[in-house]
């Protein structure tokens, strides 16, 4: 007995010291005066020297948390049981919270910034006038590939391309099934926000034929397989793409000219906001036109900042894999809010590629 | 007990247990890598030591992981060993084992699952996300995995002596920390490993439970996994390995000391 | 027994009433409702499509795979350790490594079986081409053998050293064999733990998710992955909570079939 009254005090004790450890830490890294705010964003999308930056002119002290898809972080908001002040849905995310009234109206005589967005990137039909996000990065999906590893006559210029044989065993896919099911679509002309369930299905069937090509089906697990010359083909973000581009020179990147995905992430303030006022100040001083270079930098996503445009390097806000000029983007299409029932009948067609492929 | 083992065995051993160690010390190899990636091994570095004891947000991550693991196995054990004692003093058998079904759902059922029905319990109940419903979740989760370590030594113990205390005269308490508490020691220290584990484990319940910013390791870990495993995290697993080690290793000699005094 | 301890008691109930009777009923509950919170049994429905049915048995097929080898691998190691001189310092160091954060091993895995790691340097010497052994059934039956090989090395473990070793004296000086002794005295004395052990594998086995996508690529989909993908992916946590029932109606099925046998003079 007396051995497990040692243990537990040991225990507690041991507790107490950590506990005492863990909060001198955190007085050390915290400003202190005007309050917490609490930012709920993607995992490695913000370069955190700028979280520092925002601190020391605010006074404001930062707490990040992140998540890994829109469906969790909207789970969470959902839920209540927790204050975020700030988080980057993308744009189908935002018009479901809309929708379900999740979301504080922006005010934009608070963000004077926001004159530095390219107007493309404003007033969009997910969020007309912009009422309830404002502008944070955008990108395309793609095709990422090592043109050393395959041969000469594939360059992805359609998507017909991931059926070749000479590809066998090499191509991997996002594990999103707009994505895929997207990419099958788009592959046969159709709209990736197609409702059709006729389509659907003719996309699935295609999509099986991918078997032998596909290796798998993975998350953001791709970059470092890219970058060490792991995997040669990979359907991915074009952001993505940038950052494993600047790790491994080799690899080039193309979107398909049957179409693709065209995407946002903007800054929202969801209703459970504790630091409004906060929220504000952080989302104007992420539309500086230096900060928002400073984090494209970073994060090697494209920037939809036209003031930091100027800043950036003219190769970089030149490169057409990136930054596709207005005449290109006429055959990207925004993911619909397609409504769970539908994005149910998506999931069930993306499962059954996947149990194909075994 | 003299060790007899033919050289066979001794190398099933080895090699079962190189297998348990080879991701681990993989880890612990590439921490020392100056090329920052898990991949390729350039030069011996300790700056991602270093960093680790510079990053602030890092510790406390760390430090918090620790508290919720040790609270969260202590208060699991007591709930989970006198619940096993309960349990078995039950005379109602079809009720025991209505129980020992319901304490064994928890062990099997998947994380998601389980994270899934305590987010909306939290927010039926209103509790706040964060540090308080991510140690309740990991008490509730590891509770059952005590009861089925503290189960077993129950009932390898003769009645008799708990009689025999009741009849000369010893109260409930009495009987509890003398008579049952010493005899399943092992069970509980066995309980309360084994829920160390769960805890230091599980990602996906804390994935589900937390939020205002406070983070475990696992969920860190994953949340960092979008632009590679930074080898800071590297440097992490091995200090941890080697305090735990450390622990294991000094709780052993100390518990083997004590036995050869005699002292119980 | 006499002793009766009430008030000790009240927190487990407590525990098994918020923590597990009410989840469950959460669960039972949700598995009758369709996207718009209607009662609904299509749910139930659409798990009897071929789709569905398909994805169970191979989550069984890759559960059985899984616990049969942990079963292999870990019972003459508990066997061995149970013989070694300082048998529960051993049994600790086998713990140890499930200390260390499943993720973190999962992408060493990664590292390690990847096309430059250290497996494929080593086919290379033996003279064969390296292999992408990432993402194939061998690797996800692998990793999750590697998970489970503690837990059901503890409870075999703790069934052998409980065991008599006078009765393995006495098998061998009745003149039986070294497999003989095993199949007549040791195994059937060791029966209990391996039934808790395969208990601790075989129903988490079906239920595996993040390493059926980092270790094997998605392409094999166990009913874990499953329900995780409805919850977190479809938002339909009425189809997932479907999935779930059927999940924790195996697992009655399978603690009803590994069942302790009657003890008797204990109630």
């Amino acid at each position: 007995m007396k051995s497990l009254i040692h243990a537990t005090l040991a225990i507690v004790v041991t507790c107490g010291v950590l506990w005492f450890a863990a909060s001198k830490l955190e007085a050390s890294g915290a400003a202190g005066g005007e309050g917490v705010l609490t930012v709920y964003n993607w995992g490695e999308y913000i370069d955190p020297a700028l979280i520092d930056q925002f601190e020391e002119e605010t006074g404001i002290t930062v707490i990040y948390e992140t998540f890994d898809s829109n469906e969790a972080m909207l789970t969470k908001i959902k839920q209540g049981g927790s204050a975020y002040d700030i988080a980057v849905p993308s744009e189908y995310a935002i018009e479901t919270m809309i929708e379900e009234d999740l979301l504080i109206e922006i005010d934009h005589s608070k963000i004077p910034n926001l004159k530095n967005i390219d107007p493309y990137f404003l007033d969009l039909p997910f969020d007309p006038k912009n009422r309830y996000s404002i502008p944070y990065f955008w990108g395309t999906v793609g095709i990422v590939y090592n043109p050393n590893d395959i041969p000469e006559h594939i360059t992805f210029d359609s998507w017909d391309d991931l059926w070749d044989p000479a590809l066998k065993n090499k191509v991997f896919l996002v594990d999103g099934a707009r994505e895929v099911i997207g990419m099958g679509l788009n592959s046969l002309g159709y709209s990736l926000n197609s409702r059709d369930d006729n389509e659907l299905r003719e996309a699935v069937e295609k999509l099986k034929g991918l078997n032998g090509n596909v290796k798998a089906i993975i998350g953001d697990e791709i970059t470092p397989l890219m970058i060490n010359n792991e995997a040669t083909v990979s359907l991915t973000f074009s952001g993505q793409a940038a950052d494993m581009m600047w790790e491994n020179e080799e690899l080039d990147f193309a979107v398909p000219s049957e179409g693709s995905n065209l995407w946002f992430d903007n800054m929202v303030i969801p209703k459970t906001a504790q630091n409004v006022e906060g929220a504000h100040l952080f989302i104007n001083f992420m539309l500086d036109a230096e900060v928002a270079a400073q984090n494209t930098d970073y994060v090697g996503y494209s920037i939809p900042n036209k003031a930091a445009w100027e800043l950036l390097d003219e190769e970089v806000i030149n490169d057409e894999r990136f930054y596709p000029p207005e005449e290109m983007r006429g055959n990207l299409e925004v993911y619909e809010n397609l409504g769970l029932e539908l994005l149910g009948t998506y999931n069930e067609y993306f499962l059954e590629f996947k149990m194909s492929l075994n | 007990m003299r060790s007899n083992l033919t050289t066979t065995a001794k190398v099933y051993l080895a090699i079962v247990f190189v297998i348990l160690y080879a991701p681990i010390f993989y880890l612990i190899f590439y921490s020392f890598n100056s090329g920052g990636t898990m991949s390729s091994f350039e030069s011996f570095t300790l700056e991602h030591y270093k960093a680790v004891f510079n990053d602030n947000r890092l510790l406390v991550i760390l430090i918090n992981t620790t508290i919720v693991a040790l609270l969260s196995a202590l208060i699991a054990t007591m709930i989970g060993t006198l619940g096993a004692i309960g349990i078995v003093s039950m005379s109602n058998k079809k009720m025991r084992r209505t129980l020992l079904s319901l304490n064994n759902i928890l062990i099997v059922s998947p994380d998601v699952v389980i994270g899934a029905s305590f987010l909306i319990l939290f927010t039926m109940v209103g509790i706040q996300l964060g540090f308080t419903s991510v140690l309740i979740s990991h008490i509730a989760f590891s509770i059952p995995i005590v009861v089925l370590m503290v189960l077993p030594k129950l009932f390898e113990m003769n009645t008799n002596l708990i009689d025999a205390a009741l009849d000369l005269g010893a109260n409930r308490r009495d009987v509890l920390t003398r008579v049952i508490l010493p005899y399943i020691k092992p069970g509980i220290f066995a309980g309360f490993f084994m829920a160390l584990t769960y805890s230091l484990d599980d990602f996906a319940v804390t994935f589900f439970v937390t939020g205002n910013g406070f983070s475990t390791l696992s969920v860190e870990i994953y949340s960092m996994a979008r632009a590679g495993i930074s080898l800071t995290v590297n440097a992490i697993s091995g200090l941890v390995f080697v305090v735990t080690v450390g622990i294991v290793v000094m709780y052993y000699l100390i518990t083997k000391r004590t036995r050869k005094s005699g002292e119980v | 027994m006499k002793f009766k301890p009430k008030a000790t008691f009240s927190p487990y109930l407590l525990w098994i009433v918020l923590f597990v009777i009410a989840p469950i009923g959460l669960i039972f509950y949700y598995s009758l409702l369709d996207l718009n919170g209607d009662f609904t049994l299509a749910n139930y429905r659409n798990f009897f499509t071929p789709a569905y049915l398909t994805m169970t048995l191979t989550s069984f097929w890759y559960a059985f795979l899984i616990t049969f080898f942990t079963l292999l691998i870990a019972y003459p190691t508990a066997y061995f350790l149970t013989k070694t001189k300082h048998k529960h310092l051993w049994l600790m160091l086998v713990i140890i490594p499930s200390w260390i954060n499943l993720l973190l091993k999962t992408y060493a895995f990664i590292g390690i079986f990847g096309l430059y790691g250290p497996v494929n340097a080593m086919i290379e010497v033996f003279g064969f081409d390296p292999t992408q052994i990432l993402f194939t059934d061998f690797s996800f039956v692998f990793v999750a053998v590697y998970i489970f090989i503690p837990f059901m090395i503890i409870p075999i473990f703790n069934a052998l050293d409980k065991m008599n070793p006078s009765l393995i004296y006495a098998a061998r000086d009745l003149g039986a064999s070294a497999f003989t002794t095993f199949r007549r005295v040791i195994f059937p004395l060791t029966i209990e733990g391996v039934k808790s052990g395969i208990q601790v594998t075989f129903i988490p086995a079906l239920s595996l998710f993040m390493i059926t996508r980092l270790i094997a690529g998605n392409k094999v989909i166990t009913l874990g992955t499953a329900i995780e993908q409805q919850f977190l992916v479809a938002q339909n946590w009425g189809m997932g909570s479907t999935i779930a029932v059927f999940l924790i109606l195996i697992m009655f099925a399978s603690m009803r079939l590994t069942r302790k046998k009657k003890r008797g003079g204990r109630a």
